[in-house]
């Protein structure tokens, strides 16, 4: 099998923007800390062990995207977000990270703040933000259930990606000649593309959670009439 | 009533295996959204060298560390489903002990659980406590 590497690799921005990123990455997950272990009970704790494992298994997934010798795996913020919350959604992608950078030598260390804020931070913080807008809006069913999870999940992998060409703009180690509008629009064709697969998967997944154990999806917490069951929600159980 | 996860994280887990030890090897090999966009004036050959152009990937470095399971593999094991598979095994086990650990380590453990004196081993349809 040839290199798979998945995230941003050692040289591609430069030392110092890396250090910003690692500071503000440093910081956004010490606060999701801080708020997560308010959520973070007996129940959840295992639960967010098992996001971050699938996670990691399902980012190994490389599917093809229709163009031409490119292919896309999940990033799992709006999954892990739909399953756990923003909180310790955005810490279990952060480990999913750590991990690969530190054990599979995918994303270089030095770049670990960069892939950490824009799929652990950006990637969920935009995927939470939606999920509590849609799952107000629409009807509280599967459909309306599996649409919020496609729809957070695709602009999550979009907002992610925009991540890193404003990271290239900062920092970027080859001059594009001011042609950051190039790049900008080749990965927001990619990544809209990887977000269908990244929304189907999400959806999928979360729908499915939904059926077997609705008590435990983070999102469905507080609702009164939970989808696809007559197991009453967990009352704002926190 | 409140019912444990146990049994479903361990279900979820099987499943979390299955995908990394067995699904992955039928990955596509293709370079992702990320990696092909950065490869983007550049010309490669067979073996993924790059032999002309220019792009940002060119300006990639080595990994700070590489080591035994580096790009998805296991060292020294040539047969590439199986490579592929262990590795993948690996890390689900370690991202969970990894995740779950630190998790449970920090958990709140607040009125109403009754963690301090709660000592039953995690089997599922034990109905929960009020």
């Amino acid at each position: 099998m040839e290199t798979l590497a998945m995230h941003i690799s050692n040289g591609i921005i430069d030392g110092p923007v890396a250090a910003v990123f690692a500071a503000v990455a440093l910081a956004a997950m010490a606060f999701c800390v801080l708020r997560g272990r308010r959520d973070l009970d007996d129940r959840l704790a295992p639960m967010a062990g098992l996001v971050a494992a699938f996670i990691f298994a399902v980012q190994m997934l490389n599917f093809p995207i229709f163009t031409a010798g490119v292919s896309g795996h999940l990033l799992g913020g709006a999954l892990a977000a739909m399953l756990v919350g923003p909180w310790i959604g955005a810490l279990c992608v952060a480990v999913v990270l750590v991990v690969q950078a530190l054990v599979f030598g995918d994303g270089g260390v030095a770049m670990l703040g960069l892939n950490v804020t824009n799929m652990a931070v950006l990637g969920t913080a935009a995927a939470y933000l939606l999920i509590a807008l849609l799952l107000r809006v629409l009807p509280r069913t599967p459909a309306g259930l599996g649409v919020t999870a496609f729809v957070s999940a695709l602009v999550s992998v979009l907002v992610a990606s925009m991540g890193f060409v404003f990271q290239y703009w900062l920092g970027g180690t080859t001059d594009l000649g001011g042609n950051l509008g190039s790049l900008a629009g080749t990965m927001a064709v990619a990544h809209v593309l990887i977000g269908i697969g990244e929304g189907v998967i999400t959806a999928t997944t979360v729908v499915t959670v939904a059926k077997v154990r609705p008590d435990l999806v983070y999102a469905l917490r507080g609702l009164r009439s939970a989808p696809a069951s007559a197991v009453p929600a967990v009352g704002g159980a926190r | 009533m409140r019912k444990r996860p146990w049994g479903f994280v361990v279900g979820g887990l099987l499943v979390a295996l299955f995908l990394a030890g067995v699904v992955s090897s039928f990955a596509s090999s293709h370079p992702d959204g990320l990696d092909s966009s950065l490869r983007e004036g550049c010309t490669f050959d067979a073996d993924d060298n790059i032999t002309g152009g220019s792009c940002p990937a060119q300006r990639e470095k080595e990994h700070e560390i590489g080591g035994p399971l580096a790009d998805y593999g296991v060292a020294g094991i040539d047969n590439d489903l199986l490579s592929t598979g262990l590795s993948g095994v690996l890390g689900v086990l370690l991202t969970f002990a990894v995740a779950g650990g630190a998790f449970w380590l920090v958990r709140r453990r607040g009125p109403g659980e009754e963690v301090t004196t709660d000592r039953q081993p995690a089997s599922r349809g034990v109905p929960g406590r009020e």
